[in-house]
Order: C-alpha cells, then sequence, then structure tokens
C-alpha cells in the first residue's frame, strides 16, 4: 500500500512500524490523503521534508513530555521518598544542555530549508527531457478557468494535462485573493488580481487529484473545487479532440458572462479561447486605463470598471 | 440624518440572526434586572465602574473576558456542529452565516478574551509584584479599559443592529474592501480592532512606564518576577505593534469611506500591503498573548513545587530572545504569496529560531519541578496539562514554518489545529492558572479546587478531541472556512472535533460552577494572611483583598523571592514603626464617559452618521481637557487610617495561620516566632 511505501522512507520507523501505522492508517480513511500519499516529486519532496524535521524536533520534544510527567509524578508532594532541594536554583550543565541541543537542532533544520526552499521554488521549472506543459489559471467567484495556450482551449473547474511531463500554471485573479493547490501534486500560490503567481508540478502517472481554492473568498468559496486529471498520451489525445469540438468559444462577452458570480460551476469546455486572454485580465487591474490593444481587451477591462 | 442605518438593520430576515440578537438583548436585561434585583447599581458605578484602582480595573477586564468567551465559545460549538453535519449539505447555517462566525469567533477570542484577560491579570498583579501603590497612570487604565470595553460592546451590537464581518478575523483585502464586502459587518470589525486597539497600546505605555518608574526599593530588574518581565516584554510589543494594526485599520476604512487605493484589486492598491502591516501586528500579537501565560506557569511552577525558579537568567533572556524575534518573523504567515525562495527561506529560519529560546523555557519549567514536592493544585494541573500539548503545538509550528511544507499546510486545518494548540494550552490555560492563582489574592478567598481540576480535564481532553482530527484533516487536504464539504471521509473526523467541542463547553461549565460554589462557601475559603499559597513574589506581601494602596510601606527588597525572602526572616508580618500620608488617585467618570462616546463614535463611523461621530470626538476631546485640568484629582488616606487599617490586619493573623518555612531557613528563624514576638 501506498502508506507502507511512504512510511519506509521515514529516517527513524522500524520495520514493523510502517505495516501498524498502516493498519492503523487504513481504517480512518488515511491511506487516501492526498498529502500523505504523493502522486508526484514535488508533493513527495515537501511531505519528505516535513516528515524528516518532525522526527528530528522528536530528539527534544519527547524527553521534554516524558520528562514532565515523569517528574510531575515521581517529586509529588505525597512522594516523601524523593529528594528535595527547595534551594536549588540552576545548574550550567543543564543550562547549556538545554540552550545548545536545540540550537543544533535549528542549525541543522536551517540548513535543510535553505536548501529545500531553493529546490522546491514554485516557481522553479521542473528538470525533465519533456518539455513544460502550460496552463493559466484564473480565480474567478467562485470557480477555477483554465487557459491551455498550447492547444487554444479553455475549461472551467476541470484541469487535463498529460501526465509524466511537467505541468507550469501560470495563475492570476479577476476577483479577490485565492489560493490554487492540488495536494496531492504539491503545494499551493496566491492568485491576486493584477498579479501573475506561478507553480510548477508534475504528476508520475495518470489519475485525478483533487484541487481547490484554499484561501476563502466569500459564500461559495466551499463550492470552488475541482478534479485535476493527468493523463496518459493517448488519453489527452481524445480530450483534446472532446474540447475542441465543443459548442462555446471564449470570447470577450462569453467572458465576462463567465465572470459573474456562480457557486459549483459544472465542468464547461471551451473550443477557442480570445486571444491574450489572460494578458487582457491581468491588464484589467494595472493602473494605466487605456487605450486598448484590442476590442476585447476594452470589453473585458471596462466591464470591471 | 441617520447615514446609513434603517429599519432593514434590524434581524428580522432569518432565524438564526433574529435567535443572535434575542440571546444578546435578553442577556442584556437579564444583566440589568440582576444588578437591579440585588439593589447594586450604585455600588456598582461608585466604586467600580468610575474606579481608577488597578485591581478593580484588572477584575473588571477579567470579567469583560469570561463573558466575552462564553460568547466566542458559542460560536465555535457552532461551527463545529455545522461542520459535523454539513456533509454534502448546507448543513444548519448558511453561508452568511457561518461567515459571520468564524469572523466573529477569531476576533472575539483574540481582541476580547485574551487581551482582556491577561490585561486584568497584568492589573491585578504587576503593580503589586514590583511593591508598587499603583500603576504609573491610574486614569489611563481606566481610559483603557472602556475603550477595550467598548470595542467588545461593538461587536456584541452587531448581532442585533447589522450584521458583523464576513471577511474572517484577519479581514484580507480585497474581499474586505467595499465592492466585495459592502454592507456595515467590515465596518464593525474595523472599528471595533481600532478603538479596543487604542486602549492596549495605551495599556503598553502604562505599564511600560510602571515598570521601568514605580519598582520599590531594591527591586532591580534581574529581581523581578518572571510575570513582570514577561508583563514588561508584553507592554513593549503592545506599545510597537499595535500602531501597525490601527494604520492598517485606517486604511482600510480609508478605502471603504473615502474610495481610496490602498489595498483595492485595481487603481494602484496592493493587497500585499495589508497583509504585510496585518501580520507586523498579528505576530507579535501572538507573542502578546503567550509571553503573559509564559509568566504564570513561571511563578505558578515554582510555588507550587515549592521551589526557587531554575534558571531565572535563562527565562529572562528568552523571554527577551522572544519578544524581539517576534518582529522578525511576520512573513512566515504567508510564505504562499509568491516570495523569493531567499526571502521565504530567512523568515522560515528566523521563526524556527524563536523555537529555542522556547524550548528552554520549557526545559526550566521542568527542571524546577525536579526535586520539588509538587502540589496538584489547579493552577499547577493547568501547568502541566500546558507543557505536555504545547510541545506538540511548538512542532506543528516549526513544521509550518519550513516555507515547501507550509505550501501543503498552508489555508488547511491543520493551521487551525496548529494555532489553537498555541493559543488554548499557551494562552488561557495559563490565564485559568492564573485566575485560580490569583483569585484569593483579588477576593480574599480561594476557588474551589475540586471544580477547577474537573474544568482542566474536560478543557484538556476537549481540546485534544477537538484539535487533532482537525490536524489529520489538514493532511485530508481539508481547507478552513469551509461551510460544507463533499469528501464523505472527512465527516467522522469533524464529528469528534465536535464532540471535543462539546468536552470544552461541560469545562466552561465546570467553571461557572466554580465560581457559584466558591463564592457560596467563600466564608471556608478565607485567606487573612494574604498568603494563599506560601507564595514567593511580593503580590502576596499584601492583604486579600489588598487595601486601596497596596503597601503600607514600600517593602525592601533583597531577593529574586522577595516576599518569601522576607518571610525566611520573619519580617513578613511586622508592623511598620511608622505609617505615612498615602496619596491616591480619586474616582472619576470620566473613563466610562470616554469609553461610551467611544463605542458611540464606533457606532457613528460604522453606519456613517457623521454628526455623531463629530460630536462624539469633541465629548472624548473635552473629556481629555477637563481631566488635564482637574488639579483636585487625589485623595490623602491619613497615616492614622492606614495605621488602623494594618492593626485591623495584623490582628486578625494568628501564628498558625503562618507557613513552616523550617525547610526553606538555613540562616534565620521561622516566621511564626516572630510573629509571637510581636505581641
Amino acid at each position: 500500500m501506498s502508506a507502507v511505501y511512504f512510511f519506509r522512507r521515514l529516517p527513524l520507523s522500524g520495520s514493523l512500524a510502517p505495516s501498524a501505522a498502516c493498519l492503523l492508517l487504513a481504517g480512518c480513511g488515511l491511506s487516501d490523503a492526498p498529502v500523505l500519499n504523493p502522486k508526484g516529486p514535488i508533493a513527495l519532496q515537501e511531505t519528505d521534508l516535513l516528515f524528516s524535521a518532525f522526527w528530528l524536533m522528536m530528539i527534544v520534544t519527547i524527553p521534554a513530555i516524558l520528562l514532565t510527567v515523569f517528574f510531575a509524578w515521581r517529586y509529588r508532594r505525597s512522594n516523601e521518598r524523593a529528594t528535595y532541594t527547595p534551594n536549588w536554583e540552576g545548574s550550567n550543565l543543564v543550562e547549556a544542555v538545554m540552550w545548545l541541543v536545540p540550537a543544533a537542532i535549528i542549525v541543522a533544520l536551517g540548513t535543510m530549508v535553505w536548501d529545500a526552499t531553493h529546490k522546491l521554488d514554485p516557481y522553479k521549472p521542473i528538470v525533465s527531457d519533456k518539455p513544460a506543459f502550460k496552463v493559466q489559471a484564473v480565480a474567478l467567484d467562485w470557480k477555477w478557468l483554465f487557459i491551455y495556450p498550447e492547444l487554444g482551449t479553455a475549461s472551467v473547474n476541470e484541469l487535463s494535462f498529460p501526465a509524466d511531463r511537467p505541468l507550469t500554471i501560470e495563475i492570476t485573479s479577476d476577483t479577490v485573493m485565492n489560493s490554487l493547490m492540488i495536494p496531492a501534486l504539491g503545494g499551493q500560490i496566491y492568485a491576486m488580481a493584477g498579479m501573475r503567481s506561478e507553480i510548477n508540478l508534475l504528476a508520475d502517472a495518470p489519475g485525478v487529484f483533487t484541487g481547490r481554492n484554499t484561501m476563502y473568498s466569500g459564500d461559495g468559496f466551499s463550492d470552488q473545487h475541482f478534479l485535476a486529471h493527468a493523463m496518459s498520451e493517448s488519453d489527452f489525445a481524445a480530450w483534446k479532440d472532446k474540447v475542441s469540438a465543443a459548442a462555446t468559444a471564449l470570447d470577450a462577452q462569453t467572458y465576462i458572462e463567465l465572470h459573474k458570480k456562480s457557486t459549483a460551476n459544472p465542468v464547461t469546455y471551451y473550443s477557442s479561447v480570445e486571444t491574450d486572454l489572460f494578458d487582457i485580465i491581468l491588464r484589467k487591474y494595472a493602473p494605466i486605463v487605456g487605450p486598448y490593444e484590442s476590442e476585447a481587451a476594452e470589453l473585458i477591462c471596462r466591464g470591471a470598471a | 440624518m441617520l447615514g446609513r442605518l434603517s429599519m432593514d438593520a434590524l434581524p428580522f430576515y432569518s432565524w438564526v440572526a433574529m435567535g443572535g440578537a434575542g440571546v444578546t438583548v435578553a442577556g442584556g436585561i437579564l444583566v440589568f434586572c440582576v444588578i437591579t434585583y440585588l439593589r447594586a447599581w450604585k455600588v456598582l458605578w461608585f466604586d467600580w465602574l468610575t474606579s481608577v484602582d488597578h485591581k478593580r480595573i484588572g477584575i473588571m477586564y477579567v470579567v469583560l473576558a469570561l463573558v466575552m468567551l462564553v460568547r466566542g465559545f458559542v460560536d465555535a460549538l457552532m461551527m463545529r456542529a455545522q461542520q459535523a453535519v454539513s456533509l454534502n449539505n448546507d448543513g444548519y447555517l448558511p453561508p452568511e452565516h457561518f461567515e459571520q462566525i468564524f469572523s466573529s469567533h477569531g476576533t472575539i477570542m483574540i481582541f476580547f478574551v485574551a487581551m482582556p484577560f491577561l490585561t486584568g491579570l497584568i492589573n491585578i498583579v504587576v503593580p503589586q509584584q514590583i511593591g508598587a501603590r499603583d500603576v504609573a497612570f491610574p486614569f489611563l487604565n481606566s481610559v483603557s479599559l472602556w475603550s477595550t470595553a467598548s470595542g467588545a460592546a461593538l461587536v456584541l451590537i452587531s448581532l442585533v443592529i447589522g450584521k458583523f464581518s464576513k471577511a474572517g478575523w484577519t479581514g484580507y483585502p480585497p474581499y474586505s474592501g467595499i465592492e466585495f464586502s459592502p454592507g456595515v459587518g467590515v465596518d464593525y470589525w474595523i472599528w471595533a480592532l481600532a478603538i479596543s486597539g487604542i486602549g492596549s497600546t495605551l495599556t503598553g505605555i502604562n505599564f511600560i512606564v510602571t515598570i521601568i518608574k514605580n519598582r520599590c526599593p531594591g527591586m532591580t530588574f534581574m529581581r523581578m518576577p518572571l510575570f513582570t518581565w514577561t508583563t514588561l516584554c508584553v507592554a513593549i510589543l503592545m506599545t510597537f505593534a499595535f500602531p501597525a494594526l490601527t494604520v492598517v485599520a485606517a486604511q482600510l476604512a480609508l478605502d471603504r469611506i473615502l474610495g481610496f487605493h490602498f489595498f483595492t484589486n485595481g487603481d494602484g492598491g496592493n493587497m500585499m500591503m495589508y497583509a504585510n502591516l496585518l501580520w507586523i501586528w498579528g505576530h507579535p500579537e501572538v507573542y502578546i498573548l503567550i509571553l503573559p501565560a509564559f509568566g504564570i506557569f513561571s511563578e505558578v511552577v515554582a510555588t507550587f513545587s515549592r521551589k526557587r525558579l531554575f534558571g531565572y537568567t535563562s527565562l529572562v533572556y528568552a523571554t527577551a530572545c522572544i519578544a524581539i524575534l517576534s518582529f522578525t518573523v511576520w512573513l512566515h504567515h504567508f510564505f504562499t504569496m509568491g516570495s523569493s525562495s531567499n526571502v521565504n527561506a530567512v523568515f522560515g529560519i528566523a521563526t524556527m529560531i524563536i523555537a529555542v529560546p522556547t524550548g528552554v523555557k520549557v526545559f526550566d519549567w521542568v527542571f524546577t519541578m525536579y526535586r520539588g514536592r509538587i502540589e496538584f493544585h489547579p493552577s499547577m494541573v493547568f501547568t502541566i496539562g500546558f507543557m505536555v500539548t504545547f510541545v506538540i503545538g511548538g512542532v506543528t509550528g516549526v513544521l509550518l514554518a519550513l516555507p515547501p511544507a507550509d505550501y501543503l499546510m498552508h489555508n488547511s486545518t491543520f493551521l487551525v489545529a496548529h494555532f489553537h494548540n498555541m493559543l488554548i494550552p499557551g494562552a488561557l490555560f495559563g490565564y485559568f492558572a492564573g485566575m485560580n492563582y490569583w483569585f484569593p489574592k483579588a477576593f480574599g478567598f480561594k476557588l474551589d479546587a475540586k471544580w477547577g481540576i474537573r474544568s482542566f480535564w474536560f478543557w484538556l481532553i476537549g481540546f485534544y478531541l477537538a484539535f487533532m482530527p482537525l490536524y489529520v484533516l489538514g493532511f485530508m487536504g481539508m481547507s478552513r472556512r469551509m461551510e460544507h464539504y463533499a469528501d464523505p471521509t472527512w465527516q467522522p473526523y469533524l464529528i469528534i472535533a465536535g464532540l471535543g467541542a462539546l468536552f470544552v463547553l461541560c469545562g466552561i461549565a465546570c467553571i461557572a460552577i466554580q465560581l457559584y460554589v466558591s463564592v457560596k462557601t467563600w466564608g471556608s475559603a478565607r485567606d487573612v494572611t494574604g498568603d494563599a499559597w506560601n507564595g514567593r513574589t511580593l503580590e502576596w506581601a499584601t492583604a486579600s483583598p489588598p487595601a486601596p494602596y497596596n503597601f503600607a510601606v514600600l517593602p525592601h527588597v533583597r531577593e529574586i523571592d522577595a516576599f518569601f525572602d522576607m518571610k525566611i526572616r520573619g519580617v513578613a508580618y511586622l508592623p511598620a514603626a511608622e505609617y505615612e500620608d498615602i496619596v491616591m488617585p480619586k474616582n472619576t467618570v470620566l473613563g466610562p464617559v470616554m469609553g461610551a462616546a467611544l463605542f458611540v463614535f464606533g457606532f457613528a463611523m460604522i453606519w456613517q452618521i457623521w454628526w455623531l461621530a463629530a460630536l462624539c470626538l469633541v465629548i472624548n476631546l473635552v473629556a481629555v481637557g477637563v481631566r488635564a485640568c482637574d488639579d483636585n484629582s487625589d485623595l490623602v488616606i491619613p497615616a492614622a487610617e492606614v495605621e488602623r487599617l494594618e492593626a485591623v490586619r495584623l490582628s486578625q493573623i494568628s501564628p498558625s495561620d503562618l507557613y513552616d518555612m523550617s525547610d526553606f531557613a538555613p540562616r534565620g528563624a521561622a516566621s511564626g516566632e516572630i510573629l509571637a514576638g510581636r505581641t
């Protein structure tokens, strides 16, 4: 099971622990928890870091908890046999240990974090022999619009991409602050109006994962989730054809309709997309108004005002 | 004339809103009737509401905190109930109500429970711990109390007139801007924060000056009790952090009222500035809430282990380190905003560094228990419960401080579990420990220990049941603030969390019963010596409850455990050779008047009744002017009266009431003998 696989990689777990943990976790529905069962290298490394740091900290935490409970019991007032030193107020040795051991752990953790933060920078392209698949995501109230510049199509509340090929998502918002996250593949990044953020992910194998906006954004927030489909090459080709055959095109007028608030929007496909739609949405919030480069830009940007 | 205010503001649009309003109004009427029935209006007004006595102000702060705790907890209970049932359905709360509830829960718990609770305990105790007769600015203290109370009143009245904010307790724009939140909700939030924030800033200034200037002879900095040390650090944090909140609230208000563009989506606004400013206040705020509790734990653990505090110097330096570092880590609240790796890594490492002094503190308390004689008084039990639970929260905090791990856990229920894991054991358990510890000091009799222990167990078990599932749900991908959800595997955890909330409800009920039982049987639990627990620090040298002037003669301090030292030397209960006239400030109506004017000012700003807001500002300015011109604000307690009060107090103490100090006194006689020699 995946949980077994995951626990094996923990530095301190013995041979018995994985199976015991697996039994326990499976019973609680945890065996499918996306953060514990990463489906891509980014999420895997992030989870790895989480658990390495966790075990490292246990060096201090476990003694602290055990000593608290042990001393509380051992030196209870009714235990007359225990040594009593009412005026003992310090020991250089104990104090040196209590400052230096946590400090050493933080030095170790700090080094780990410096490396990991640079290695797992969401903006950093993933090294691969295949070119990255680019998607532009726009946060709307309360749905996600995904534009596929490579395909010239778009979809709402469904993200499809080829598995085993890096995925670069450019993100912005045409409403309040949102945060795009597909936990099985990796961490999140904010979506903010007028700003472009980016996240690089990769799915090891075909699969369907849940994604959502994690940043509370109003009444429809609870339903602002979508499915991310990592597809095999043949499935992806079929999906491309399906989207290209969709009846609607995402022109400026359709986008203005789509921009209106809606909750639990059904999955929608668009066979074509207004030229530079993502840039127009970014430009909508730029401090400089007009002249507009196209009629669509004017329509969308004015729609805001 | 009435701005935006109209009949539509009344809550007749939904049953939930009417219920909330009904409970609030009924509660107000009930309090009014009880006070009238007890014929207590006169006493309440002349002895309490207009008082500038730091002990009474402290007690009123704690009462405010306890009342608001009930309100904030009802919110929590409603949220837990909603999430326990709302799998694939809307539950019983529509989103609009759920959002107001989580926004008011956070706002109330931080600003109107934790802040007044810690400020109240500081007020009651710190002047006595440093051997002072009063705070530096007693009138300012009263203004602080009343501005905090008017902030709380604004939150309460939002249930009856209009609606509260739906933007969460952090009020992130652009969602909290006028475009996305057009009603009065966010305005209620802004003005409640701004007005109570002024109170906190003033409290900070007051206690910095009090601690620096009002210490008694011999009380050097490195002899100050730990609670005084944490108060000093907290007062500095309040003074420097709260202005950031005031500024950010004012900017948001300008955006909303006058159409400015500080934080709007377009027109040059930048919501990232808000996140930065808010957390420049917000992170020190976390330590403002937690450090006083650390001070309380330090006092309690030494007293009930019957032993000197281990590593006093370490604890002082650790406190100061935490206070300074707390200003250097604010960015960890938004690692996911897209900062460069260098920025994220630096703030991540800075955050982890705070774990070192915090860990040192925990070990100092552990080694204070080592070779002690531990008495499981409720306040000690809360302390032990804190030590065990808090380190778990510390671990999850360091995990969240790793930027790549934070990308996974941010905005999830893991985060919610983490900060409750810090604030419930780390702050609230400390305040409860402080309440159980200092109650006899404030009222002259002890709280019932049995119900105290019961409240502890319900709170502790309730905490674990309510928040451990949320850690797990974070791994399962559940975001915070979800009104309903579609994943059936989440529901069992949310039901357990709901059960936890019911345990906490029992914990709160136990505290209510504890107060009731203690008041009913107060005669048998009286503290005649003023030293209920064989205390070590100076607040136990005064009577319980203390005389208005605390100390008839200012003590001379020779030791960290100043009062313990006095008991060992046998000088703790000696009458003075000579008493002096003592000058104390007179009560004044200006505090409550200014508080009321601030409340109406906030209300007028919220509903945009400009003339009324201007009028209230003028009233406040006039009140300040009146106070400044008042040359008759002092009251002299003549030496003869002081001598009489002290004689009455000492005559009530018999040698059998005193503690046997022989264990601690290799170099002097036990205090019991000295008292016998006095008569």
